[in-house]
């Protein structure tokens, strides 16, 4: 069985073909990256899966149900949940309600309990805080717990990204450049971070530009170029692809 | 420090004594409807705080509301005969429906598209107040019966006191009880990110048509009972100023603060008041005193004070 399937999948933006018939398959239970030159397609493609953008030809299915024209919070609930490549946080928030905001699929969401406060929406917050801040803690942001997120730095909210993501549970975690403008440190442990979730058995689907990480981590890479795959594989395939080579790993070097 | 002075109970037991104790203050019937006057401004403000300073939604349309269940009420109560109370809940729940039907078209709209929608929406129930005289009494407005319930009769501002205090508790509490919830945070994320909060699950049209429902069925409670209260109503309070005023009561008191709603409401309706002592310049003093509390205090009364107090405190901590 297949988690996702891309099927002939096409997005056209005024004339420019950011995602071009584009098909493949992603198994779960694996990390998959998805890599490619600026403008390859790569943030566009999130966004066609996670339902933010409408596909102008092709379909996606999510666990064999075709899920296009969906709105991103009703893949939410089946089970998709994503980072953003430029950061996305609510900076209204602490950082702990960012989390906790993660959490909103699973508590209740009435509108009379919640007017109300009928015992069950204070029973149901405190196990999801004791939830958010062990997900704070296993991102590496124990320390900003308490703390505003309009005060954190950029590093940390990267993270907090994805602790807020993992706070949907989902099955299918997309991840878009989570060690952009990371110190290598921080890239380090960021690729901790994305193995553990792995090995707790999400599927992730990670965009990046970071080719050390992306060759270390990836069970399964596919490059994007103009939009169109220029190929798949494993990373040992891939790395040895003369298109490869040529279009973006020559580049980099 | 922080953990007491946040807490919910600590606040609304400081509003209770509030209101149970302000009446030993006031003097006359005058002080007592100014009184009045700011608990109904204030439990407006209230629900408009949800929507404008929670969910980051702006409305220039609410007098609207207001208005249609004032006249609602006006005219069943007084025409027909129905009992107040009856006709409070029947024009709450019309303006709600109302207001669920037009939310989500104009919901889709942002920014100052937002706010020219809804200011359509209100100058056009204040033209049909105006136009259906034979039904309103037109640009004359209309006498309305006092408020009943079976054998009780409120008339005087000091009777009608202990209603509306009782109501702004409960809006206080309906309030911070929402705010601190996963609806509410879900309505904080449509304010921080529309897209991150649907990514994560919440339904952002869902609760951007609830909140705006809810701010309108509060505006139809209070213009119910004001009219009964004021015992004569006219086009003029579902008007465009009425509207305006109630954000710059938002906005002045602080975005996203529930006590911030009501520090908005007492100020600017009791500061006219005050000000009139000074005839002529009593709209440029106003004015002024505006302008210098939003340049000192920029996020509002409230929230601006608060961060005050935090950094006073934490720096007191740092002493030591
Ligand atoms: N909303 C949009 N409107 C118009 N054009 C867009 C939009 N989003 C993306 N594009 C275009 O689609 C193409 C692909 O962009 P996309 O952001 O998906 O690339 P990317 O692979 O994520 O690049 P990067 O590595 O820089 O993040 C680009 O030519 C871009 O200009
Ligand atoms: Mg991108």
């Amino acid at each position: 069985m297949t988690l996702l399937n891309v099927e002939n999948l096409s997005k056209e933006f005024g004339g420019v073909h950011a995602i071009s018939d584009l098909t493949f398959t992603i198994n779960p239970g694996t990390i998959h990256s998805i890599i490619g030159p600026n403008g390859a397609g790569k943030t566009t493609l999130f966004n066609l899966i996670t339902g933010v953008y409408t596909p102008s030809a092709g379909r996606v299915l999510f666990q064999d149900q075709p899920v296009t024209g969906l709105r991103p919070n009703e893949l939410a609930a089946r089970g998709m949940s994503r980072t953003f490549q430029n950061l996305q946080i609510f900076m209204n928030m602490t950082a702990l309600e960012n989390v906790l905001v993660g959490r909103h699929l699973h508590l209740n969401t009435g509108i009379l309990p919640s007017l109300f406060r009928w015992p069950a929406i204070g029973r149901g917050d405190r196990a999801a805080t004791v939830m958010a801040k062990d997900l704070m803690a296993f991102v590496g942001l124990e320390k900003y717990i308490g703390w505003d997120a309009d005060a954190m730095p950029y590093g940390a909210l990267k993270r907090l990204e994805i602790a807020r993501a993992l706070a949907a549970e989902p099955k299918l975690l997309l991840l878009d450049e989570p060690a952009a403008g990371l110190n290598a440190t921080e890239s380090r442990e960021i690729d901790e971070v994305i193995k553990k979730v792995a090995a707790q058995g999400v599927t992730v689907v990670l965009v990046e530009h970071d080719m050390k990480m992306v060759m270390e981590i990836s069970d399964h890479i596919l490059v994007l170029d103009y939009g169109r795959k220029l190929t798949e594989g494993t990373p040992a395939e891939v790395r040895q692809n003369p298109d490869v080579i040529a279009a973006y790993l020559g580049q980099v070097g | 420090m922080r953990s007491v002075l946040s807490s919910r109970w600590a606040g609304l037991l400081l509003l209770a004594v509030v209101i149970a104790l302000l009446p030993l203050g006031l003097k006359n019937n005058f002080q007592f409807d100014i009184a009045v006057r700011i608990g109904f401004n204030a439990i407006v403000v209230i629900g408009l705080n949800l929507l404008i300073g929670y969910a980051g939604q702006i409305s220039l349309g609410h007098a609207g509301f207001l208005g249609l269940a004032a006249y609602f009420s006006a005219i069943t109560v007084t025409r027909y005969g129905w009992p107040p109370l009856v006709s409070l809940l029947a024009a709450a729940t019309l303006v709600g429906l109302l207001a669920f039907i037009i939310a989500r078209p104009v919901l889709r709209l942002k920014g100052h598209y937002l706010a020219m929608a809804t200011l359509g929406l209100g100058i056009i129930i204040s033209i049909v107040l105006n136009q259906e005289a034979g039904l309103t009494g037109g640009p004359d407005g209309m006498a309305v019966d006092p408020f009943t319930i079976g054998a009780f009769k409120l008339v005087k501002a000091r009777e009608w006191y202990w209603l509306v205090g009782a109501l702004l508790w409960l809006a206080v509490w309906l309030s911070l009880n929402l705010i601190d919830s996963p609806v509410g945070r879900a309505l904080r994320a449509v304010h921080g990110s529309e897209v991150a909060a649907e990514v994560v699950g919440v339904d952002t049209t869902r609760y951007k048509v609830m909140v705006f429902v809810l701010s309108a069925v509060f505006a139809s409670v209070v213009g119910s009972l004001q009219a009964h209260y004021v015992s004569f109503i006219s086009p003029q309070q579902a008007g465009f100023f009425q509207s305006v005023e109630w954000v710059i009561m938002v906005v002045l008191g602080g975005m996203a603060s529930t006590y911030g709603a009501v520090i908005g409401a007492v100020i600017l309706t009791a500061l006219p008041q005050v000000l009139t002592a000074l005839e002529d310049y009593e709209h440029m003093i106003f004015g002024l005193i505006m302008m210098l509390v939003m340049i000192l205090l920029p996020k509002g009364i409230v929230p601006s004070a608060g961060a005050l107090l935090r950094r006073v405190s934490s720096k007191a901590e740092g002493g030591k």
